[in-house]
């Protein structure tokens, strides 16, 4: 089943950073996850165990032909959306938000897999081309409403960094599609009115908390204090870092999700300005590589589905590590590989599966 | 597939620009980690040391409680805290042993305190000691230099200017213990936060408690504040004005001296709750600070249940109070007239049981007017018997028994009113028509809230308006600005003719000033007042049981007594319902606690206490 010629073409350079980032990622994880006191599975080995399944996964993704992929992508979208309204009915409650289903010590969480949903759903919208000019605003009405469903539903949980990166997707995937000139400019006229109009319709303290949000300072007990004690831990390791179980900032706990959102200061404190080049070095290699990758397909469908995945990957990296530095504002979003969370590392996953998929295949035609 | 119908050359075109796009966020990044790693990296580096970037809480005043009068039962005073950083104990574990000798606590004692929690950042102050003296606190902070780690702390601590007072409608606080914590929203709360876990405390926590703010601090090597980073003010909370008046709750609460039960005075005309009272009490100052395991099992485990309001959780048969309520179905369903004479010989055959009078010898023939004001029991029973269970029980609804008065106070409990319907689905078999004959008297299945009958007075002193009760008048903020009023609430009328209200209203002015009436212990001379004594068997008394022997019982078997009244009889401002458990027959235990409080309401010169205990011993009326 499986061609011969799959296996000679196999993307071993693209396999060979993931694993070399996950690993970065498990030992970092073995040094920064939280001390001894918490009861159970340490985390980096339930990390391990989710790695494993997700590397299965990831094999399975990208061994089955990709044009499948186009046959079933709406069904996969409706699939995801479905689990999306089910989490509001079963879902558990950690943090005051209904973002999981649990079964057993298992938990899952189904708005992971709406961004690869999104991104199949995009690719297949757009495998048919524009006319010459591009995408018109009445064209583009069905991928929008792709992208809103999810997104309301993602705010009610609520979630807002996934709903963000929903949206970053989006745009990026529309920009990459080409879209009329007029179209872009009526999008950013429209929200250049809309913006400034919904925030005169704001609470003052939604107003307040926005503010908060995009300057962190303004809040010195709360988000202000974690993002100051993030700088500290990333600018103690120095150029060198403080050595592998060396860290001590980040082991206070004084971070709200110090394995997961900000795990990047624990590789700052530890590993200093040496580790986290190499890492960085390691996702833009990521990225570039992945770029390759889209601009050589074959088709439409596979260029827009690799494109998509690519910058998923850019603007997880690009804002969680901009946030644990105080370069962006402070939402949940996790960093592919390095963060701690198995629905995550699940869909990232699958994701580099569908890279390796249309890697093998650039030259099957 | 035509290669051309892809125009995969739209694609390729972007490469460029999206590979330098990438390429500038990525470098974005690098020069950031440059900035903090390289050009600030010592500065971080000292920093990171024994943490020294803390956060010093600043706790918010919690809002006073007040008396209509604006005289405060709540508010907050000074407390000096003592705190040890277990970060900064780690260098110098002397200081725990320094610390305790001069706060007089045992070795185990200090560090039972700093491993008590568990999970918690070591950079996290823990309490060791509240509310020290000033001898403390100046042998502390004049030794502080030598003790790194120790912190003092001035935090604002719930007191209670009138100690018992009113403590059941009060409440009080309590630390916020896990589930609490991870269902409100994050951020409001923090750990080992003081909340109200009972009464006004718990139930206005959202207007009391106020925005907690803070300071960020840079620390040196021995934990010592070296440089006010940044601040957010803390903000106090709302206050809270009660409808009790200061007086009326003291002087309801002296009256009952050292008996248990429960009062509530009300405002008949707008459900408004003038005083509250749940014997015994407690002092609610000792929850605001973390009390002790044997404090606590002290209240909980007092067979008089000190935590408990009986005022609205304490349930209780109405005994011939419920008379009332029989008289009304009476009247209501025409199956008797204020002219029905119906005769009362001391006995009533029925079934095979034989039914007494309180009275041995008879009442003889008697009208309605006469049967409540001497609390006959033969009468009503033939009354009942009359209208049957189910009667009874729709006006014993429609006058707002079994079921919650919706006060907003916590775990009110809402009572039974049988019926046939009731007690086949609970029991599963029919009503016997025999207990009928001690539905109709206020026994049996029935049972009751003080409120309950408070309320049902107030509805019969009003002509016939149910107001849900309240007790809070309005919430002001710290400038005095109205943040919210409770206006009187007419929940529904009972569907009770005015006529019939006035008959009863009638019969209760007799049971106080007719002669032969079971109430003249409440007669005043300058007003009218009407009322119902009434007795709530705790057990059934055997058949050749005496009246007078009740002194004799266990005081655990002894009945409970009832008074409800309401003054003044022409124009009623007041209504009272009066328990006291174990306490006899309803006149001699519970009127004279209600007397107390309609004078004292009434604004009169207090009446002779002889006069109120002064009894014949066979004038002892149910």
């Amino acid at each position: 089943m499986i061609d011969r010629r799959l296996l000679i073409h196999f993307d071993w350079t693209l396999l060979g950073i993931v694993l070399l980032i996950a690993s970065i990622g498990i030992l970092n994880l073995y040094s920064g996850g939280p001390n001894g006191e918490t009861s159970g599975t340490p985390i980096y080995l339930k990390q391990m165990l989710w790695l494993g399944i997700g590397l299965g996964v990831m094999l399975m993704i990208a061994f089955i032909e990709y044009r499948y992929y186009a046959d079933i992508a709406y069904i996969v979208f409706a699939v995801a959306l479905l689990l999306l309204i089910l989490v509001f009915g079963f879902g558990i409650i950690t943090s005051g938000a209904r973002r999981w289903f649990k079964f057993g010590s298992f938990s899952f969480q189904p708005s992971e897999f709406v961004k690869i949903a999104l991104i199949m759903a995009l690719a297949k919208f757009f495998q048919r081309p524009p006319d010459r000019e591009g995408y018109s605003l009445k064209q583009l009405f069905l991928p929008f409403l792709f992208l809103c469903v999810p997104i309301v539903l993602i705010l009610k949980q609520p979630d807002l960094g996934t709903a963000i990166i929903l949206a970053l997707i989006f745009f990026s995937v529309l920009l990459f599609v080409k879209i009329r000139w007029s179209s872009l400019f009526l999008l950013i006229g429209a929200g250049g009115i809309f913006v400034p109009l919904v925030w005169g319709l704001l609470k003052e303290y939604q107003k307040k908390r926005i503010i908060t949000f995009f300057n962190p300072e303004l809040d010195p007990l709360g988000a202000g204090y974690h993002l100051i004690q993030s700088k500290i831990a990333i600018g103690s390791g120095g150029i060198l870092g403080k050595g592998f179980m060396k860290g001590t900032q980040c082991k206070l706990g004084f971070l709200p999700e110090q394995h997961t959102d900000f795990i990047f200061s624990a590789l700052g404190e530890e590993w200093g300005l040496i580790g986290c080049l190499i890492v960085i070095g390691l996702y833009l290699g990521l990225i570039l590589w992945g770029l390759r990758i889209a601009i050589q397909s074959k088709d439409r469908f596979g260029a827009v589905l690799s494109f998509g995945v690519v910058s998923m990957l850019f603007w997880h990296i690009f804002i969680n590590i901009g946030m644990v530095m105080g370069m962006m504002p402070v939402v949940g979003i996790p960093l592919p590989l390095l963060s701690y969370g198995g629905s995550f590392l699940l869909s990232t996953l699958m994701g580099i599966g569908l890279l390796l998929n249309l890697s093998m295949r650039r030259f099957l035609f | 597939m035509e290669l051309n119908s892809h125009r995969m050359e739209d694609f390729r075109g972007r490469y460029r620009y999206i590979k330098a796009f990438a390429g500038l966020a990525f470098f974005l990044l690098f020069i950031d980690l440059w900035y903090l790693q390289v050009f600030k990296g010592s500065e971080f580096r000292r920093l990171s040391e024994n943490n020294r970037i803390r956060i010093r809480e600043q706790i918010a005043d919690r809002g006073m409680l007040l008396d209509r009068r604006d005289r405060i039962l709540a508010q907050n005073r000074p407390s000096f805290e003592v705190f040890l950083v277990p970060e900064d104990l780690k260098a110098n574990p002397e200081v725990v042993g320094k610390v305790g000798e001069m706060l007089n606590l045992s070795r185990e004692e200090m560090d039972q305190k700093l491993k008590g929690l568990k999970r918690r950042p070591a950079f996290r102050p823990i309490k060791i000691k509240s509310d020290i003296d000033w001898n403390r606190l100046a042998l502390l902070e004049s030794n502080r230099v030598h003790l790194p780690g120790l912190l003092v702390d001035v935090r604002p601590r719930r007191s209670y200017p009138y100690g018992h007072l009113a403590s059941h409608l009060i409440g009080y606080l309590g630390e916020i213990d896990e589930n609490e914590l991870r269902e409100v929203k994050e951020g409001i709360y923090r750990m080992g936060a003081f909340v109200g876990k009972y009464g006004v405390e718990s139930q206005w926590e959202g207007d009391l408690r106020g925005t907690d703010g803070g300071r960020q601090i840079e620390v040196d090597a021995l934990g010592r504040e070296i440089k006010h980073l940044r601040s957010v003010e803390s903000f106090p909370g709302n206050n809270v004005i009660l409808t009790i008046d200061l007086d009326l709750q003291e002087a309801a609460e002296e009256a009952f001296q050292d008996k248990n039960g429960s009062l509530i005075a009300m405002d008949p005309r707008t459900g408004k709750v003038l005083a509250m009272v749940s014997k015994p009490s407690f002092d609610p100052s000792v929850f605001a600070r973390t009390i002790s395991p044997e404090e606590w099992k002290d209240l909980t485990d007092h067979p008089s249940h000190p935590l408990q309001n009986k005022g609205l959780q304490g349930q209780f048969p109405p005994g011939s109070v419920f008379k009332i309520v029989t008289a009304i179905a009476g009247l209501e369903t025409g199956a008797i007239t204020p002219e029905t004479i119906l005769t009362c010989t001391g006995a009533y055959p029925y079934g095979n049981r034989s039914f007494r009078c309180w009275k041995e010898k008879g009442h003889g023939p008697i009208n309605l007017h006469r049967a409540i004001v001497e609390s006959c029991d033969i009468f009503f029973y033939q009354v009942g018997l009359k209208v049957g269970v189910d009667a009874i029980a729709h006006y014993a609804g429609e006058l707002g028994l079994g079921k919650k008065t919706g006060i907003s106070l916590p775990h009110e409990k809402s009572g039974v009113v049988p019926s046939s319907a009731w007690k086949k689905k609970r029991y599963g078999i029919p009503w016997y028509s025999g207990e009928t004959l001690s539905f109709a008297v206020g026994q049996g299945y029935l049972n009751t809230t003080p409120l309950h009958l408070a309320q049902l007075i107030s509805t019969i002193a009003n002509g016939g308006k149910i107001y849900l009760p309240q007790v809070v008048e309005r919430v002001e903020d710290i400038y005095g600005v109205r943040v919210r009023e409770y206006p009187p609430v007419e929940m529904r009328r009972a569907n009770i003719s005015e006529r019939t209200l006035r008959i009863v209203r009638e019969g209760l002015m007799g049971v106080v000033n007719e002669p032969h009436g079971t109430g003249w212990g409440c007669a005043l001379k300058q007003a009218k007042v009407a009322g119902k004594t009434g007795t709530a068997q705790v057990i059934r008394m055997a058949a050749d049981f005496k009246r007078g022997d009740m002194n004799r019982l266990p005081m655990k078997y002894r009945d409970h007594a009832w008074f409800v009244a309401f003054a003044p009889y022409e124009d009623p401002q007041i209504a009272v319902a009066v328990l006291v458990e174990h306490g006899g027959f309803g006149a001699v235990a519970a009127v004279p606690i209600a007397r107390k409080v309609i004078e004292t309401f009434l604004n009169l010169p207090p009446s002779s206490p002889e006069k109120a205990t002064q009894e014949p011993e066979e004038s002892v009326y149910d």
